[in-house]
Order: structure tokens, then C-alpha cells, then sequence
């Protein structure tokens, strides 16, 4: 490509249209592996609890008469599914969303959500042993990483994969829409300071991609004809709007992505909260799924929280900060439909501190086994360089 | 050899740029004389310290607390609006302080305050780790920073880490002698975070000569030392470790009381290898990512002869030849970026005080983040990135080319004509592409945003 024109190039995206890997279903490109993995941050503390509910156990509707109120979504005698994931209910039953329950970070501490959610996206207890997250140490084991391998989608900082090995962060709110005249000068006035110039030619780059993608849905809805019949374009939007991004991306060269979802933070009524941001969720994994298509089946998403909350619901028809909690996972690259670890109980002397669910395992074993079974990556990598510490004898397998 | 004085660097590189009314430094010595004089900017916007912030934290913790306490009672709801009226208050608070501490920037003559100021609240970076804090951030750059950037190292050191923001910060506040009285009745323990980086970051750099030996005996050293929430700082006998501790060599007094800490503090901020630290720090952040090693010196041996006297040891980087180097390395931070296109602007200080709160939202909170610099967020008390690389990268460079298209016309009505633009932001030495894309665009917003956009503009 000409360089010297790489901001106008889109300027004739009409009749190059066809030639975008974009327009293309599916362009594999090349990777170290094929295999995708999302982690999701649910910020805010998920209820592990209410989410994947152990009806099987008889202190739950002790510990939560009134939260217990309304029924779940029974998956068998001893497990059902909050109402809120109603829409996941056929992926379960496919096998590709399923949950690990009674897990944890290694973070005890005061139960803050700043200090618990550096832990989890460090990746090591204390936090402050090192100054990068678990993800970007995994790009640095692996030769052959470029900066498009691994995304952190949306404006938030995701520390989960900052660090010194390159990656790429992009949100959709920060579309480029520029006239072609201001792109052609700022071709000139960028053109000369390699940083600044790179930096411009992939944001074009992606924008572009993004703008493209637009127009050939519109296209195609277009040439059905039908009103009714039109294609639901690509949400750009919220949550909905970063995963469609995220799977856009995945398609593509890359083969890590991360970001964020928001509102688990549920002290009060939260049979209303944790319904919509179940919601949110569920309207995430299917827009990754939708998005990726194909590629669905070598993806491994991974939902993980920074601590669950206390067994007993509070005055406020709520729950506080607490420990243990559910991670869940979804995607054609793992094994869903069954609720993964070993069960504590909540009997009071079950509990952590008698007021938590007392983990029993860790979950970082869990992330690290499907870095293991998915990218081939050695048990010594994750437990020296990604984990430094853990120990995986007892990890459960969540790959196929 | 003599470089001649240059003061489009001198604004650019050791201030905030320039302005249609701010052609730039006459001198070093003009620079330092402004420097020695009276804090004008913070005269003319000022910003309270913790203790005269309003709504006070205490204020805020005693609604949140009763709001709790009274969990299914028919009084909950009044006081959960009367803990919401609090929170509002103190969002227009923290909004304000980070106007104002904007305004300075823009309109000051005196712009390498203001680089110091960032400088140094960086080198002691905090973070607000609950709601409580979230408008106690700027205050502490009020109490602890601000008056210190011309005085004394060890003074800043001390009020750095005392106070109450970082004590919660890096968590202090709850750091207890496992053989003290309540560490025995309860059995608390030691939290060495704010020893770690005391040493690690704040004083001898990662590769310092301390060790965890030393970490924990600062840490031992440190307890009693906490904060509570209705009277700021507080030091607690009943949490302080018992027995003399060792750090780096030096016994410090066995005697548990707040003014052995204090002496021990200032003394471990007097060692010669801090000077080395700070020096390469000062350096990297104003001039060169790959610091010229004598100008790190000359920096160090002022620190050392004068025991941390920063108005010298800035003094001494101006007057150094290899502090002038024409190559720009450095990139203006986000936050400086959008101060500096202010002010070369001329937007005023009323224009900035009152900004509408949607329009501060989205022209300020939001851009920030996009650029990579969430406001008073960095990741770690390392504080933020100095290289290049970290903030033009395609989202952050993407979030500066947005903000210099969309923000100008929302501070300034009319703007002014790109082509005189170039010459107010770029000074007399304008680059001809930078001249030409400004008269070529289709509109003024287009051309002000090409000017802001333009490496010329960036770079310091």
C-alpha cells in the first residue's frame, strides 16, 4: 500500500469494497492458533448465588426467603438458572454456556471492589507484585504476537491486559468521522512522525472497517427488498455495541479479546438490577455469538467477577460484598451445560467467615486449563509467568 | 557554546504552550522568578485542601451511616436522598476543583508551575478507592503537592505520605504492629503497600538499594500512622508495633510516636541515592524518555548539595544546554493536550468556570478516557505512562483528533481564523504543512482541529 495516501485510501472504498476482508464471512488470518478466548469483566461483584442457583441445597431458601421468591429456570434437582438468563437457556441445552460455581480469586481482603478487581485482572495476590495484567503476560510466552492479537474493546482501561507486550484498544464510541478533505490534510500534517502516522492509519483502518461493515449490511437489507425482511444492522451501541465490535475483530486476526460489563453491584432490590443486568449479559454472549459465526466454535468466553456476595440477602432485598461466587463461561470450544466444582455447602459453618461461599477453587486454575487446552500452552508458563503461584493440580477442564 | 533563549520551547516543553496574549517565556530567569514569586494562578482560582473541602467526608460518611442504620425503616428513603444530595455535592465539588485547576493552567504566566504541579502529583499518584474520596483527590494536591514544588523534597515527602487521601490510598489506614495493643486484642496484622512504594517508587526507584527486609521494617515503622474519617490524620499508639526498627542500615528510635516516623521519613528522603532517582524522574518527564546521563547528574549532585531543594534542582535543568535539545521526544498527556488547546484558544477563565455540566461530560470526563487518561484514574501509583508510544496510540490518537475537531467550538464562539491560529498555537517557526492544511480546510472547526492535531502541537 501507498503510504503516502493512507488516509484517503477509503475514499474509493466503492469499488474496493469487494476485496475487504470485512465483506468476506469469515477471513482467518494468520494467528498462533486458531482458538479464541473472551474474558469479560463483570464489575461490580456477581451474586453467584441467584445467578446459578443451588436448589439442591436447603439452606439457600433460608439464607434467601425472599430473594428466592421468584422461580428460576430448573436445569435439574439440584441446580437452576436465574430467570434473567431465560435468553441463554437453549445455548445451556446446546452444551455452550454452562458455569464453574463456588470459585474465587485469591483475593481475601476488606472486600473492596478497586483492590478485588486489581487481583482478578492481575492475576496474582497482592496485585502490586507486578504492574500487568494476566492477558498481556500470556501475549509475551507466545512468539509470533502481534498488537491485533488482543483487544481491549470499550473506553474503559482494562488492566486486566496492560503491560509491556503490544495490544490493541478500541472503543466503538470513538468513530473517526472526518471529511475526506480533513483526511487528506491530516495525511500531511501526520505523515512525517512515524508514531503518529501508524497510530492514524490504523484508527482509519478500523474505523473504516467498522463503516464498511455498516454499509454492507444496509446494502444487503437493501437488495431483500422487503421492509420486513431487513437485516438488523450491527449494534454500534452500549454493550451490545462492544461485543459486536469485539466479534468483528475475532473474526479477523484477533484472537484475544476483553472488556467490560457493568451493574452486579446489587445491595438493594436486587431481583429488579440483576434481572437487567442478566440481560445485558445475555444480549452480550449473543451478539458475540451471532457475530462470530463459524468461528462461534473455536471461541471460549470466559464471564468473571471480581468476588461474589454474602450468602444471607440483606434488609434491602439485596447482598453485600461477599467471597466465593460463579464464573460463567460460554462458547463452541468448551463444555457448557453442567455447573462445574466442588459444592461447600451453607450450612453457617460451611461459610466463609460465616457470611460468604466458601470458594473451593481458585479461579485462575480455570482460566489458565483453557489457556492450556486452547493455545497449548505449558502448565509451567501459567504457573510460573501468567499465574505466578498458582497451582493447577485440581483444575477442572472446561474445553471439549 | 550558548543555545539563544528560544521561547516557543521554553512554553512548550517546560510550561503549557502558547496564547494569543502568552507569547511564551522571556528567559530562564524570568522563568524562575516567576517560579520564586507568589502563586498567582492558585490566588486567582482557588482550590480548598481537604480539611475546607465542602461537603466535608465526614458529613458524607455520617449520612451514608445513617441511611444504612436505618435499612427498612420508614425513614430510609429521606435519608437515602439526603446521602444522594451529598454524593451531587460532592461530584460539583470535584467537577469544580478540576475547572479550576484547568483555568490555572490556561491563563497562568507562570506555566512551569503548573508542569511541576502535574509533575509532582504524579510522582505521588493516588487514587480514590471509594465514593468518599472521589472529590479529596485535587485536595490533595492542594495540602501536599502545591506548596512543595519550590520548597523542600523531604517536606513533600512527608506531606505526601501522611496524608490522609494516600494513607487510604495505599492502605495504611489499616496497617497494624502484630505485637501492638490492638493488633494483639484483634489480631491485625502488617499491610506493607504504602512502605513498598515508598521506598520502590517515591524515593529509590525499582532497582533502589533496599529489600523486603527493609519493606517490612518501614512497614513496622509506619503503623500507628492512620486517618479517621471525622478528624483527617491521626496517629494511633495502640496500633504502633513496639520495638526499634532497621531500614536500609539506620536503627530508628524504639520509641512508637508520630514523631519518630516523621524524622525517619525525612531522613530516608535525604539519602544521596534518592537523588538519582528523582533526577532520571524530573528528566524522562520533561525532556527525553532516554535521559542525557550529565544532564541527570548535574540534576543530581544540586539535589544532593542542597538536600532536595526543588526550586534549585529545576533551576539547575533550565540552565543545563542538554535540557534544550531541539529534538521534541516527549508528547503532551491528554490533560495537557486539552490545556494547552485551550489556552491557545485564549479561552478565559470564566469560560471554563462555567462550562455546562453535559458539556464538561462530554468535552472533558469522557474525551479524557478516550485519550487514555481517565481523570484521576491511573492504573497504579506508578502514576502515568511518559513514553510516546503509550498515548498516541489509534483509540488515543483517534480521541485527540475528535476532541480538536468538536471542543474548540464548543469553548469559543467565534473561533478565530485558522490561519492566524497557527502562528498563536506554533509560534513564529510553524511547520508549512501545519500552515498549509490550516488554510486548506473546508471549515475553521476543521482547520483549529488540523493545528491541534498537527506533531508541531503534540510535541514538547
Amino acid at each position: 500500500m501507498d503510504r503516502r495516501a493512507f488516509l484517503t485510501r477509503s475514499l474509493a472504498l466503492g469499488c474496493s469494497l469487494a476485496a475487504s476482508p470485512l465483506v468476506t464471512p469469515v477471513a482467518l488470518a494468520q494467528g498462533p492458533w486458531d482458538a479464541r478466548l473472551v474474558v469479560i469483566v463483570l464489575r461490580g461483584g456477581l451474586d453467584g448465588l441467584d445467578v446459578i442457583r443451588p436448589i439442591g441445597d436447603t439452606d439457600l431458601a433460608r439464607l434467601r426467603p425472599r430473594l428466592m421468591e421468584t422461580a428460576g429456570l430448573g436445569l435439574n434437582d439440584a441446580w437452576a438458572l436465574h430467570p434473567g438468563l431465560s435468553g441463554l437457556r437453549a445455548l445451556w441445552d446446546a452444551g455452550q454456556f454452562g458455569a464453574l460455581h463456588a470459585t474465587s480469586s485469591p483475593y481475601r481482603g476488606p472486600r473492596s471492589h478497586f483492590d478485588a478487581q486489581d487481583v482478578l485482572e492481575a492475576g496474582t495476590f497482592p496485585a502490586g507484585e507486578t504492574r500487568s495484567g494476566w492477558l498481556n503476560r500470556m501475549l509475551g510466552i507466545v512468539p509470533g504476537m502481534t498488537a491485533e492479537t488482543a483487544y481491549s474493546v470499550g473506553h474503559e482501561q482494562m488492566k486486566i491486559l496492560s503491560g509491556t507486550n503490544p495490544y490493541l484498544q478500541w472503543s466503538p464510541r470513538s468513530e473517526l468521522d472526518l471529511s475526506p478533505q480533513s483526511r487528506r490534510l491530516l495525511d500531511l500534517i501526520l505523515h512525517d512522525d512515524p508514531i503518529f502516522r501508524d497510530a492514524a492509519l490504523r484508527a482509519v483502518d478500523i474505523a473504516d472497517t467498522l463503516f464498511t461493515e455498516a454499509t454492507a449490511d444496509a446494502e444487503e437489507a437493501g437488495a431483500d427488498g422487503e421492509m420486513g425482511m431487513m437485516m438488523a444492522p450491527a449494534p454500534t451501541r452500549g454493550h451490545a455495541g462492544v461485543a459486536a465490535f469485539a466479534a468483528q475483530r475475532l473474526r479477523a486476526e484477533t484472537r484475544i479479546a476483553s472488556f467490560s460489563l457493568h451493574g452486579w453491584d446489587t445491595h438493594s432490590r436486587q431481583d429488579i438490577q440483576l434481572n437487567s443486568a442478566l440481560e445485558n449479559l445475555t444480549e452480550t454472549i449473543l451478539t458475540l455469538r451471532d457475530g462470530l459465526g463459524p468461528v462461534w466454535e473455536q471461541t471460549a468466553v470466559l464471564c468473571m467477577t471480581e468476588f461474589g456476595r454474602t450468602a444471607h440477602e440483606n434488609g434491602t432485598l439485596g447482598t453485600d460484598h461477599g467471597t466465593g461466587g460463579a464464573m460463567l463461561f460460554a462458547g463452541g470450544a468448551l463444555r457448557g451445560g453442567q455447573v462445574l466444582g466442588r459444592w461447600p455447602g451453607l450450612a453457617e459453618a460451611d461459610l466463609f467467615d460465616r457470611r460468604d461461599l466458601m470458594p473451593t477453587s481458585d479461579v485462575r486454575a480455570a482460566a489458565g486449563r483453557v489457556m492450556q487446552d486452547l493455545f497449548g500452552l505449558s502448565r509451567s508458563d501459567i504457573e510460573d509467568t501468567i499465574f505466578p503461584g498458582l497451582d493447577m493440580a485440581d483444575a477442572p477442564r472446561l474445553a471439549v | 557554546m550558548t543555545i539563544p533563549f528560544d521561547p516557543t520551547l521554553a512554553a512548550f516543553r517546560f510550561g503549557v504552550g502558547l496564547g494569543p496574549s502568552a507569547p511564551g517565556p522571556a528567559s530562564v530567569q524570568a522563568m524562575i522568578a516567576s517560579l520564586s514569586g507568589p502563586d498567582h494562578a492558585a490566588d486567582r482560582y482557588p482550590i480548598a485542601g481537604m480539611n475546607e473541602t465542602d461537603p466535608s467526608m465526614a458529613e458524607f460518611r455520617f449520612a451514608a451511616a445513617a441511611r444504612r442504620a436505618a435499612r427498612g425503616t420508614p425513614e430510609e428513603e429521606e435519608l437515602r436522598q439526603k446521602e444522594g444530595a451529598f454524593r451531587q455535592a460532592m461530584n460539583v465539588t470535584r467537577r469544580n476543583d478540576h475547572l479550576r485547576t484547568i483555568a490555572r493552567a490556561v491563563t497562568t504566566d507562570d506555566g512551569l508551575r503548573e508542569r511541576l504541579t502535574l509533575f509532582w502529583a504524579d510522582h505521588f499518584a493516588v487514587r480514590a478507592k471509594t465514593f468518599a474520596f472521589r472529590s479529596m483527590i485535587t485536595p490533595y494536591v492542594t495540602d501536599a503537592i502545591r506548596p512543595h514544588v519550590v520548597g523542600r523534597f523531604p517536606d513533600m515527602v512527608l506531606a505526601a505520605t501522611l496524608h490522609p487521601v494516600m494513607l487510604h490510598y495505599l492502605d495504611q489506614w489499616v496497617s497494624t504492629g502484630p505485637n501492638s495493643t490492638v493488633g494483639q486484642r484483634r489480631g491485625f496484622g502488617l499491610n506493607e503497600n504504602l512502605a513498598r512504594e515508598l521506598l520502590e517508587l517515591h524515593l529509590f526507584g525499582a532497582d533502589g538499594p533496599f529489600t523486603q527486609r527493609d519493606v517490612t521494617e518501614l512497614a513496622e515503622l509506619l503503623t500507628g500512622v492512620t486517618y479517621d474519617f471525622r478528624q483527617g490524620f491521626a496517629y494511633r499508639t495502640d496500633r504502633a508495633e513496639p520495638g526499634a526498627e532497621v531500614v536500609m542500615g539506620r536503627r530508628y528510635s524504639a520509641e512508637a510516636d508520630l514523631q519518630t516516623v516523621k524524622s525517619a521519613l525525612i531522613d530516608l528522603a535525604t539519602r544521596p541515592e534518592v537523588a538519582e532517582h528523582i533526577a532520571s524522574k524530573l528528566v524522562v518527564h520533561f525532556v527525553s524518555d532516554l535521559p542525557e546521563p550529565a544532564l541527570v547528574a548535574t540534576l543530581a549532585g544540586v539535589f544532593r548539595e542542597t538536600g532536595g531543594d526543588l526550586l534549585a534542582v529545576t533551576e539547575a535543568m533550565l540552565s543545563h544546554p542538554a535540557a534544550w535539545t531541539p529534538r521534541r521526544s516527549k508528547v503532551r498527556r491528554p490533560d495537557l493536550f486539552v490545556m494547552a488547546s485551550l489556552r491557545a484558544l485564549g479561552v478565559d477563565g470564566d469560560g471554563i468556570l462555567n462550562m455546562r455540566p453535559a458539556d464538561y461530560r462530554d468535552w472533558m470526563l469522557r474525551p479524557l478516557q478516550v485519550m487514555g487518561q481517565p481523570y484521576q484514574a491511573p492504573s497504579g501509583p506508578d502514576g502515568w505512562p511518559e513514553d510516546a508510544e503509550s498515548w498516541i496510540t489509534p483509540q488515543g490518537l483517534a480521541g485527540r483528533i475528535n476532541w480538536a475537531m468538536g471542543a474548540p467550538r464548543v469553548m469559543l464562539d467565534p473561533l478565530p481564523d485558522p490561519r492566524d491560529f497557527v502562528q498563536t498555537a506554533l509560534g513564529p517557526d510553524a511547520p508549512a504543512e501545519v500552515t498549509f492544511a490550516a488554510s486548506s480546510a473546508e471549515t475553521r472547526s476543521e482547520g483549529i482541529g488540523l493545528v491541534l492535531t498537527s506533531p508541531a502541537f503534540q510535541r514538547i
